[in-house]
């Protein structure tokens, strides 16, 4: 798989959406994340973060996530096209 | 049944996730004119996303895609189509050809995912004044094409013309996509009107398309699908009219009558055939006899 080439974003500050931020860099992965739901969902938002930053092969990347409630399948399509952005492959 | 077909942004995720609970029949998750160019590709990723995880309860989803003058078309149906939405909508289609290309990609990535050929169906959009009069042969391009759409405010602009509330300079368009899509045996919807405070302009405009043929209407606001999805729908009265021509003509049928009368009016072809649409309408929607 290719490897993150320059920094991206994707997503919004809007309410139900995720606003993810990918640079490279880094050993391994830094995942900072800020949610309005992070006592409740804070677990599951990392998860699917790792998860989908597994599937398209991202090992080392500065990674945040500011999640305005996102629904799992709006912050697995923001992360995907935060990382297909940052191996310039949007 | 189609009744209203509800556009709705394809990269606003609080608006599509919702699509489901908003009463159109149909969604048509857009891709083009709502999502700006530096972010279709967001927009496909988040729409495919959406579609594969949410079940959009008994709406049927119809993608909008970008023209294929563009260079964004090909990469939203490789997205989109191992979602297998209802049906794929090009705009702008003009010729037979411009089917034939949507067709033919589709036809490419179905037998590449190892899908059934024409599980994905097509609803070009009509929105040139060339398009309008290549209408017939648009809608009677290919089998995968199961509908046809009036745009109007781009055809407006293409006719170098005003789009007004009344609806005159549309007319000849209306009548024609109506008119084709009927004599190639596929569906026909009316362009969304525009005025989103107008509760009662929006009635009188979709009475105007149901009055021409339309099958349904589409809306750019949730607050029109209702209006759209009761002007569209039979009455109690119609449903009623319905079945009393069908008795009528099974008692004329059992008296070996030729001729049938009800209510003083000779009962010919055309109305049976409208009685049986009626009815048909009526059943899909869950409206039977008791209702009446």
């Amino acid at each position: 798989m290719s490897k993150i080439i320059k920094p991206a974003v994707c997503g919004t500050l809007e309410s139900s959406d995720a606003f993810v931020t990918l640079e490279p860099g880094g050993e391994g992965l830094d995942i900072q994340i800020e949610s309005v739901v992070m006592k409740q969902f804070g677990d599951e938002i990392l998860a699917v973060t790792k998860d989908v930053l597994r599937e398209f092969g991202v090992d080392n990347a500065r990674v945040s996530v500011v999640d305005r409630g996102a629904l799992e399948c709006v912050l697995r399509a923001r992360l995907e096209c935060a990382v297909l952005r940052a191996k310039g492959e949007c | 049944m189609r009744r209203s077909m509800l556009f709705l942004p394809g990269n606003t995720p609080n608006i599509i996730q919702n699509g489901g609970i908003l009463g159109a029949d149909a969604v048509i998750l857009d891709l083009e004119d709502a999502v700006a160019p530096t972010e279709k590709d967001s927009a496909r990723i988040l729409v495919r996303s959406v579609i594969r995880a949410m079940g959009f309860d008994r709406c049927e989803v119809i993608v909008r895609i970008n023209s294929i003058d563009t260079p964004f078309w090909q990469k939203d149906l490789d997205a989109i189509i191992p979602v297998r939405p209802h049906l794929i909508m090009p705009p702008k289609t003009a010729c037979v050809q411009d089917v034939l290309t949507v067709d033919a990609y589709i036809t490419h990535l179905e037998e590449k995912l190892g899908m059934e050929h024409g599980s994905v169906g097509l609803i070009p959009l009509i929105e040139t004044a060339l398009g309008v009069e290549n209408a017939f042969q648009i809608a009677s391009a290919c089998p995968r094409v199961k509908a046809i759409f009036l745009g109007g405010e781009d055809l407006t602009a293409d006719l170098h013309c005003k789009r007004t509330k009344e609806g005159e300079e549309i007319s000849y368009a209306r009548c024609r996509l109506v008119c084709a899509a009927r004599a190639a045996g596929v569906e026909v919807y009316d362009t969304p009107f525009t005025d989103v405070n107008d509760d009662e302009g929006i009635y009188t405009d979709a009475a105007k398309a149901k009055s021409l043929g339309f099958t349904g209407k589409s809306a750019i606001s949730p607050r029109h699908v209702k209006a759209i999805n009761e002007v569209f729908s039979p009455s109690l009265k119609d449903i009623e009219y319905a079945y009393e021509v069908m008795e009528a003509i099974r008692i004329g049928k059992e008296q070996g009558k030729g001729a049938v009368s009800l209510r003083g009016k000779m009962i010919d072809a055309p109305i049976v055939a409208r009685a049986m649409q009626t009815i048909e309408a009526a059943e899909e929607l869950g409206l039977g006899r008791e209702d009446i």
